[in-house]
This record gives structure tokens, C-alpha cells and sequence, in this order.
């Protein structure tokens, strides 16, 4: 049976709610209101982790989210699982299941724990010193240091919970609701500012709300029920939102803030059901107020991570807010007055206090004397300079300081306890603050960095702008809120108050030992294991940059970024390299403050939501006869439409011989569509496009390549000459958007001077191509008004026409190399002219095909796709297309780097065609292409870009890119594969009809 | 994330704007004309400041208009908001 170590009954926790949860599969007990490390502590559970390098047994050391040890695993094995959770933020629930991490097979018994025996062989920069060599070696090395890494279990199945966004907008944004915030919020709100208050805690009012001591007063009460009544005034305020369970992740510039609101972490599992966990708050506020407060600081001595070392401000805070012992021999070790408000405390709470180890000598402070009142043994001038006990404190041995405080004196002291708390002074938490860009200053008397210049809208208050003591937080914090919000008055003005503390500190970042430091394991970061020692040999071994020191010793590197041991790691850098603190500045702090989950970061957008999809018109008939999509920008589009049992390769083969031996339907809606209009729109056309366009007569179409100002191929499509100053173009399927934008770019920015206005039109027209021999007989049956004779509707010409009712444009271009019509009509009568010309193509086994079948066919032909026999290094003149560059133009979008001298080079890779010397072998797309394989290094020449069996040519076909590919037609070539090496001929590209026979049949 | 202040628009979150590099790069009238450094120049040569920096901006999720954009790189300071073809201010 463990024993209970609830001393009081604290109005904080609700003991008429027991709460039942387990840690290390054993069941414990707590109230509504404990964290887990409360419920733990009271339990007398205070080791709870190993350490991350050394396996070292660890304790509970905090009671906020800078907890470096107390990380754990929270419901393991299932899908609400989440590792490196704090036990100290965790509140506990009816069925809450944690666990220790870092350790096997238990963290009583952990294997790992021989590396802390082996500590001497491990010191800073032990894996890059000793895993450099052989180099070949890595691979293996990597394996095991990877299985030792990391820290708790990633969940592997879906996430069940909902998470969500939420933009909110507000006035004045104020972070932290301890007594600053609290007047923050209340004065902005009272001026009619819409103000929103965040509290990372569940609830409000930070240290001082559990200050209950007749030496912190304000008008004649106490300091907690002052603050009280100020809480319950601010929850009535109409225009100020509270937002509890919320932590600021990230300051960013221009106001702009995102924090996480947790919603039902503190509930029962079954109590979430269909409630969102977590939501992001993306703040935009006008003015933001920092009130975060501060974070104590530990000491650095030898052992100073045993279980049961605690800071001193968390002791008071388990005491006083959560009704804990976390022990019944306490011996506190402080350079400050703050241990004496603890010591206070646990008076008050009739906790038993060993003793207290002051690094000062005689102090004149009334918190001092109220100790010495009760009869309890202070150390003045002492320090502690190593500890006991392997799982939990047992003994402390403490000497005395020379006058410097850079030695310890006399004799040595053991003192016997079961906790030590720790109170190295503040460090004001300015994390936020530098995240938004703010520039900090180091104040010598305390060394501390606070608030110095402001990049943004925005104040800090409080502790957190170095105001450490009740009188200060509260004149300093009324005198700024008057200049910030720009008010006359505020309702703190003339307050009484009583705040005993004496600031004096004496500040020494490494403790003096009897010990040389080699000997020593003086934790600065906990987490990570780096200890002074480490980073004093990182300087020694030549490292200056704080930002350096940190990544070799990992220090700060944690889950916890350093938020307890930065500053020392600082002060030993600065005392050791002799330079000034203030000059050595800080590592960055970057965001988040405390770590988001993925689920909270994507919020809804997963699964279907994960991006937008785009269908066409005629989506529903694909969906209905059994097509396969695939994804091409954002569109759905169909893929191959299998019978039966058809795989795709037999699909694709029966789809593309009946688009050539009669007749075959695409939807190509997805093409992009830009509508063209104005005076100077040929003009335009001819800047854009590499080739001539004024004479293109009306009604005709005509094919186009456009370049980016590099030279290199953009995107190609046809565009057809609507009437005197109306075109309309096509783009490729995923550079519509762009092209769109490249266009209006040039014509307001570079030709403002051009009548010409551009119109996307994409998802007003659905666009049906039928192609095929037998095109013509299906499409005049559909639209029996128009005369399709070659005379009148010859190859690359358009027709206005009507299906009933309604108006289309009817094009005869081809993208296949058949006879081929595009029926353009109004979105919503898509799907309907799609059905009748397959009614109408019933006799001429009118086949559907999809975007595999059409790249085949286009193959066959030798036409290109931008974007993948182009990869934005391939000109006109690489693609052997130079009858598309107009030489007589003076001028188009790419056309001076043409013949820039590396454009010219003539072994630039040239597209080219690819048969494979066994007709039955298809190459693989992205393939390499050489010509020795003998010579090492093998040459790379190129690579296989479109490659298919065709079943009208009856043999395989590819086409590529080859360097110098011009000049080798008919030379052998090599496509080395991993099991062969297959032999090609290079080939002209275009396979099938030369002579564009099938296109004017 | 930035506020822009589009001169068309008024106040918008960045995320509704795209980057378009450095401002008054005025594309050559003749580029045929010119030597294979000088296109270079032209084509290729980018200034990347810490400090006052003169910038293209489109609002392309708003009224799509391109629009130039004084700003500080140093702490993302947008110092002045101009329309296209205005003389850009000196600061």
C-alpha cells in the first residue's frame, strides 16, 4: 500500500470525485483537479522516467509545461495514444492509462541504465566522434543508434479525434491569466476593446491565487482573495473572451498568433465522443499583451536529477494548490527569498522541513525571520554539493561557500531527506516574445534577459517583463497598461500593498564543488542529458556559438527546448569563455512553445478533405461505367474504363484500337480555357506564342507552343480565332491556373498598353472529343444541321453550331492523329451531348477511353505532353520542333534565349524516338539511356520519358531524351535495367502516319 | 504572416498574395539586340537584400492585380503600398 501524502484539503480539488487511473499498469487513485504528477506525488510516486542518454532514474521536477522528466506515454496501444506527454499538464481522468518511456523492461529495472556506468566513455559529441569511421560503416551504425533514439511511441493507427481551425480576430490579445493578465484583460475589456484572454492551465489567476500569506497583501487582503474577486469580476464582462486549456504555440510578426485550445484531453474516453479534442486558434489581434510569467530556475550540482528533487516554486505549488506532500523531510537549497514563501507554505500545511541551504549570507527579509520563527535550521552561506539515493533523494552533503562563492570550505555536512527543492531565482519566460522578433536585454543585477525592444504592437507585464515581486508586478503593470492602451486611468492606481520579499540574489550558474568537475554529473539540460561538464569540454574542443555548444551538446534540444537549464548552459558558457552575457546573446527560441500534435496542426483537412478535388460535368458517367481515375492537377480524371475483368493494360490496348479502326470518346473538359478579347489580342498572342498568329483567318484554329522568358517549353495547346478580336485558348490540364497567371502578369505589368482582357473559362465549357475514322458519321449525326464536308470544316478549323437549343463550338483538331471533333458546350449540358454521341456511335462500337489511352495514342503520333517529355530544361529546338519558332517574329516570350550560347550547345538532350530491338519489350518510363556500359563511369545520356506497347503499330514505342539525340537517328543506344541491358535504336518520334493521312481522311 | 494592404483591396492576410521577386525589372524593349550578358542580366540577376527591398505582389486570391510593395526584410516592416507604373518612393 503506498502511502497518502494529501495533507489538506485544497478548494482547488474536488475530493468528493475519486478518479481511478493507472500508471505502469498499477492503479492509483486521485481527485478531480489532479494532473497525473499531483495524483503520483500523493501517491509517493516520484520516479516516473528514465533519462534520455544515461537511463538515469527521474523524478516529477516541475508542476507546469517546462516538466523536462516527467514525459509520458499516455494510453498505449491505442489509437489515442501519444507519447512524451506531460504528467505535470496531464489532468486525470476516470480510466486514464500512462506510462513510463525511455526504459526496459520497466523504469525500476532498465537495462539501459549500464550507459550511466558507462558515462565516462560518453561525453559530448560522442556519436559524431565515434561513429565517423569506416564512412561505409554508417548504414550499419545508423540502424542501432536509431533503435536507442527517440523517446516515446509514435501512434500507428488513425487518429480518431476531430480537430479544428478557428481564425479569431480581436483587439487586444492578452497570453496568461496570473495576476497581470488578469488586470491586463479587465482594463482593456473595461475600455470597450473586444480582448481576449488565454491561460495555458485550467484555471485562472497563475502563482498568486494560491498566495495566501499575511506577507503579500493588497488593500488588506490577501493577495489570493484580491485576485479572486478580480477573476469573478472579469467572467462577467461582456466583450472579453477566457479561454482556459489554450497555449500559445507561436508568436508571429504582424500580430499573428496560433494556440491550441484543448477541448476534452481532461475527459473521460467516452465522454469525447463527436467532440472536437483540440482546436487552433489563429489569432489576429491588434495589440497583444504578454503576461507568461516565469520560470524557476534549478541549480546546477553534482547529482541534482534524483527523484524527488523538485523545484521549490512547484513544492509550493503541489502544497498549496493540489493539498500534496511531496515529501516529509524537505531540505530546500535556494539563492533567493522565494524558498521562504515555500518554506512558509509547507509550515502552514504542517510539512516537516529538514533544513534550508541558503547561498547567502545574512539577508534582512521578513520571510527570513518568519522561518527562523519556526524554528528551522538555515544553512547561510551553504551550498549543496552532492546528493544520494538511486530512485529516490536520501541524503544531501552540503559545504560551505567561500566569500567569491567559486569554492566550497570546511567541513562537509550530510543531511538525511526524502525531497530537495530548488530555487535558483526567475527567468522571466520571454520565449513569445522573441518568437514575435522582440530584442532582449540582460539586466545584471539578477541576470536575467527581459523585454527590451518591441517589433510589433505589444507589451509584456508581469514576471515575464522581469517585474518579480508583488509591489513591482503591480505598479509597473498599471503604469504600462495606461502608455499601451493609451487610458488615463486604471483601477490599480492607488493600491495598498504588502509585499515582503528581499530581491537580493546570489547568482553562481555552476555550483563550487569539493570535487574536481570531471568527476561530477551536474545536469543543465535533464532531458537530454548534457551536463556542465559537456559544455565545458565543447569549449574547450573549440566551440564559441551558443547556437553551436547547443547541437554538440544537445542542450535545449529536448521536447522541452531548454526551458529550465538554457540559462545556465548560458551562464557557464559566458563565465568560462570570459564574455559578457549580455553580448552572447541567446539560441533562438523557435515556435512551438509546447508541442502541437499533427491532428491539431491539419485539423479537418484529411482524408477526402485533404485537398479539393475537381470533376467534370460528366464525372458521374465515368463513375457509373466503371472507370479508373487518376489525378492530374487537381481533377479527377478517367483513367481507363476496364470490362469485366480487364486489367489496365488490356483496357488501354482494346481502347486504343478502337479509337483508330473507328471511333473513340474523350472527356476533355479538364483542358484549360481562356477566353481572349480585345483590339490587341492577336498582337498578344503573337508575344506569347513562339509562332505567327495574325493571320490566322476567322474561324480557324491553330496550334501553339508557349516559353518562359528562359527559353524553356511552359505549356502548349490549340487556340482558335473566334471572330476579329475573340480567341479562346486551351492550356494544358494542370498549367491552366498558371498559364493564366503568366498572362495577366505580362499584360499589367509589361504591356499595360494592350487593349486585350482575359477571361478563364475552364469550368463554364465541357468539351467532348470523338475521334476515329468513323468521327465524322457520329458527330453529324448529333449535330445533323452542320455541314461537315472537308471543304467547309476542314482539319484545324471551328464551326458555331447548335444541339437543339443550344449553342456549342465544334472544333476539328486532334490531339490522337484522327479524324477527330471537340464539341464545346455549357457546363451542364456535358454529360447529355457526351450520351448522345454514344447513342449515336452505338453501330461504330464508339469506344470511351481515358487519359492512358490518349497518351498512347498521342505517342504513336510523336506528340508531346508538357510536363513529362518536357521538364522546363527543353526548348523548341531540343523537342525538334523548330518549325514552331517563327524566325520572322522580332520578338516573343523567350525568344532571346534561344540563342544564348548555352541554348545552342548542339549535345543539349534532344527529344528523340525509342525502339526496342525486341518489339515485345516496353521500356520503363524514367529509364537511363547510355551508350558504353563497359567504360566506368558509365556516361548517362538521358532518359526514357513516354513509353507504351502499341497494339496499331504492334510493337513497343518510347520516346526520349538523349544528349546530342539529333544526330544519332538509327545509332544503338542502351537502356541498362536492373536484371539486362536492353538494346534500342534511336528512331524518328512519330511512329504512326507521317503524312497526316488519318487526320484529313 | 503579413498584412498587405492591396491598393485595390485594402487590408488582406498574406495568404491571399503571391510573391513576384524583385520590382522594376523592366523587361528590355528589344532583347534581340542585346549581348548574352546583358539578356543574363536581365533574365537571371536578382538582388536578395537584408533590408529595404522593392517588391512585385499579386493579389492573385483577391482582384488578381499586380502591385509593387516596399519592404523591410530585416523584420518584414512593409513601408509603402504603390500601384503599378507609380514611381516608386524613396525611403
Amino acid at each position: 500500500m503506498s502511502k497518502n501524502l494529501r495533507v489538506k484539503t485544497s478548494k482547488f480539488i474536488d475530493e468528493t470525485t475519486r478518479i481511478s487511473f493507472k500508471f505502469n499498469n498499477k492503479t492509483y487513485y486521485g481527485f478531480k483537479g489532479d494532473t497525473l504528477a499531483s495524483a503520483l506525488l500523493a501517491n509517493n510516486v516520484h520516479l516516473v522516467g528514465r533519462s534520455f542518454k544515461y537511463h538515469r532514474p527521474r523524478g516529477i521536477m516541475t508542476a507546469g509545461s517546462e516538466e523536462p522528466n516527467a514525459i509520458v506515454q499516455i494510453n498505449d496501444g491505442t489509437a489515442l495514444t501519444e507519447p512524451n506527454a506531460r504528467a505535470t499538464e496531464i489532468e486525470i481522468y476516470e480510466g486514464l492509462k500512462a506510462s513510463s518511456q525511455n526504459c526496459w523492461p520497466s523504469v525500476n529495472f532498465d537495462i539501459g541504465g549500464i550507459n550511466n556506468l558507462l558515462s565516462p566513455l560518453l561525453p559530448a559529441g560522442f556519436y559524431y566522434k565515434t561513429f565517423m569511421w569506416p564512412a561505409s560503416f554508417w548504414e550499419k551504425y545508423e540502424y542501432f543508434i536509431r533503435k536507442s533514439a527517440g523517446l516515446g511511441k509514435s501512434p500507428t493507427k488513425p487518429d480518431p479525434d476531430i480537430y479544428e481551425h478557428r481564425y479569431i480576430h480581436c483587439d487586444v490579445l492578452v497570453i496568461g491569466a496570473g495576476i497581470s493578465g488578469i488586470m491586463a484583460a479587465k482594463t482593456s475589456a473595461k475600455n470597450g476593446l473586444k480582448t481576449l484572454l488565454i491561460e495555458e492551465k485550467p484555471n485562472l489567476g497563475g502563482s498568486t491565487i494560491y498566495q495566501n500569506s499575511d506577507h503579500f497583501k493588497i488593500n488588506n487582503q490577501n493577495s489570493n482573495s484580491w485576485l479572486e474577486k478580480e477573476i469573478n469580476e472579469i467572467k462577467k464582462i461582456q466583450n472579453l473572451e477566457i479561454k482556459t486549456r489554450t497555449s500559445v504555440a507561436a508568436f508571429h510578426g504582424y500580430n499573428f498568433l496560433l494556440a491550441r485550445e484543448n477541448l476534452t484531453d481532461h475527459l473521460p474516453v467516452e465522454q469525447r465522443k463527436e467532440k472536437t479534442r483540440h482546436k487552433l486558434l489563429k489569432i489576429r489581434a491588434k495589440k497583444v499583451i504578454s503576461a507568461t510569467g516565469s520560470i524557476e530556475r534549478p541549480m546546477i550540482f553534482d547529482n541534482n536529477d534524483r527523484p524527488g528533487i523538485l523545484l521549490s516554486s512547484a513544492i509550493k505549488r503541489y502544497t498549496d494548490f493540489f493539498g500534496v506532500a511531496c515529501g516529509e523531510k524537505i531540505i530546500l537549497l535556494t539563492n533567493n527569498d522565494s524558498a521562504y514563501e515555500t518554506a512558509i507554505s509547507l509550515i502552514q500545511k504542517g510539512i516537516n522541513i529538514e533544513a534550508i541551504i541558503d547561498n547567502r549570507e545574512e539577508v534582512d527579509s521578513k520571510l527570513i525571520y518568519e522561518v527562523e520563527k519556526n524554528n528551522i535550521k538555515i544553512f547561510k552561506g551553504y551550498t549543496v554539493i552532492d546528493t544520494s539515493g538511486y530512485k529516490k533523494i536520501n541524503k544531501v552533503s552540503i559545504m560551505k561557500l567561500s566569500k567569491d562563492g567559486q569554492k566550497v570550505v570546511g567541513s562537509k555536512i550530510n543531511l538525511s531527506c526524502d525531497c530537495l527543492g530548488l530555487s535558483g531565482g526567475w527567468t522571466p519566460a520571454v520565449h513569445l516574445f522573441t518568437q514575435s522578433g522582440g530584442k532582449l536585454k540582460f539586466r545584471d543585477v539578477d541576470q536575467v534577459f527581459i523585454p527590451n525592444v518591441y517589433p510589433s504592437d505589444q507589451l509584456s507585464i508581469g514576471a515575464c517583463n522581469g517585474d518579480l515581486t508583488l509591489d513591482e508586478i503591480l505598479s509597473n503593470t498599471s503604469n504600462s497598461l495606461k502608455k499601451f492602451l493609451n487610458i488615463k486611468n486604471t483601477e490599480y492606481e492607488n493600491l495598498e500593498v504588502v509585499s515582503s520579499t528581499n530581491k537580493f540574489k546570489r547568482n553562481i550558474w555552476l555550483l563550487p564543488s569539493n570535487k574536481i568537475l570531471g568527476k561530477t554529473k551536474s545536469f543543465v539540460d535533464y532531458q537530454n542529458d548534457a551536463t556542465a561538464k559537456d559544455i565545458k569540454l565543447a569549449l574547450r574542443e573549440g566551440f564559441r556559438s551558443i547556437e553551436h555548444v547547443k547541437r554538440y551538446t544537445t542542450t535545449g534540444m529536448g521536447t522541452d527546448q531548454g526551458k529550465l537549464g538554457n540559462m545556465h548552459a548560458l551562464g557557464i558558457i559566458s563565465e568560462t569563455a570570459g564574455a559578457k552575457m549580455g553580448e552572447l546573446g541567446t539560441t533562438t527560441f523557435r515556435p512551438p512553445y509546447t508541442p502541437l500534435t499533427f491532428g491539431t496542426i491539419v485539423g479537418r483537412n484529411v482524408g477526402e478533405y485533404f485537398d479539393t478535388f475537381r470533376k467534370t460535368p460528366i464525372h458521374d458517367w465515368h463513375e457509373k461505367h466503371n472507370a479508373e481515375f487518376e489525378n492530374v492537377g487537381q481533377w479527377k480524371r478517367a483513367w481507363f474504363y476496364p470490362i469485366e475483368n480487364e486489367n489496365m493494360h488490356d483496357a488501354v490496348q482494346r481502347e486504343s484500337k478502337a479509337a483508330r479502326e473507328s471511333a473513340g470518346i474523350l472527356d476533355a473538359s479538364t483542358l484549360g480555357k481562356i477566353d481572349i478579347q480585345g483590339t490587341d489580342a492577336s498582337e498578344f498572342l503573337n508575344r506569347v506564342y513562339t509562332n505567327a498568329w495574325s493571320k490566322l483567318a476567322i474561324g480557324k484554329c491553330r496550334y501553339g507552343l508557349m516559353l518562359n522568358e528562359d527559353g524553356m517549353v511552359y505549356d502548349d495547346g490549340v487556340t482558335t480565332r473566334l471572330g476579329e478580336n475573340h480567341y479562346i485558348m486551351t492550356t494544358t490540364t494542370g498549367g491552366a491556373a498558371n498559364v493564366m497567371g503568366k498572362l495577366e502578369d505580362y499584360l499589367q505589368t509589361e504591356w499595360p498598353e494592350l487593349d486585350v482582357y482575359l477571361t478563364s473559362v475552364t469550368d463554364h465549357f465541357a468539351t467532348v472529343s470523338v475521334c476515329g475514322p468513323n468521327s465524322k458519321k457520329i458527330v453529324s449525326e448529333v449535330i445533323p444541321d452542320l455541314d461537315f464536308s472537308d471543304e467547309s470544316f476542314p482539319h484545324m478549323s471551328f464551326m458555331n453550331a447548335k444541339i437543339g437549343k443550344i449553342s456549342c463550338r465544334v472544333m476539328r483538331i486532334s490531339f490522337t492523329g484522327e479524324h477527330s471533333y471537340e464539341i464545346n458546350i455549357q457546363a451542364n449540358y456535358g454529360k447529355s451531348v457526351w450520351e448522345k454521341c454514344m447513342e449515336a456511335g452505338k453501330n461504330y462500337n464508339i469506344t470511351p477511353y481515358g487519359t492512358e489511352t490518349m497518351h498512347l495514342l498521342r505517342a504513336e503520333k510523336g506528340f508531346i505532353i508538357v510536363g513529362q517529355d518536357t521538364d522546363a530544361t527543353m526548348t523548341p529546338i531540343d523537342l525538334q520542333m523548330d518549325w514552331i519558332v517563327s524566325k520572322k517574329k522580332y520578338d516573343f516570350i523567350g525568344k532571346r534565349s534561344l540563342y544564348r550560347s548555352d541554348t545552342i550547345r548542339e549535345d543539349r538532350k534532344q527529344l528523340v524516338g525509342l525502339l526496342t530491338d525486341n518489339p515485345n519489350e516496353v521500356l520503363e518510363e524514367g529509364a537511363q539511356i547510355v551508350a558504353n556500359i563497359n567504360k566506368s563511369p558509365v556516361e548517362m545520356l538521358g532518359h526514357v520519358t513516354s513509353s507504351y506497347y502499341s497494339p496499331n503499330l504492334k510493337k513497343s514505342i518510347a520516346l526520349g531524351v538523349v544528349k546530342g539525340g539529333k544526330n544519332m537517328m538509327g545509332q544503338k543506344l542502351i537502356i541498362p535495367m536492373e536484371k539486362k541491358n536492353i538494346n534500342v535504336t534511336v528512331a524518328d518520334p512519330v511512329f504512326l502516319d507521317k503524312e497526316n493521312k488519318r487526320l484529313n481522311a | 504572416m503579413f498584412i498587405i494592404s492591396c491598393p485595390y483591396c485594402g487590408e488582406r492576410e498574406q495568404s491571399e498574395f503571391k510573391a513576384g521577386g524583385e520590382a522594376h525589372i523592366v523587361r528590355p524593349k528589344q532583347p534581340t539586340e542585346l549581348s548574352d550578358d546583358e539578356w543574363a542580366e536581365y533574365l537571371f540577376m536578382r538582388k536578395n537584400i537584408k533590408g529595404i527591398q522593392y517588391e512585385r505582389w499579386n493579389h492573385i486570391h483577391g482582384c488578381r492585380k499586380w502591385f509593387n510593395l516596399v519592404r523591410d526584410t530585416s523584420n518584414d516592416e512593409i513601408k509603402s503600398v504603390y500601384k503599378m507604373g507609380e514611381k516608386p518612393p524613396s525611403i
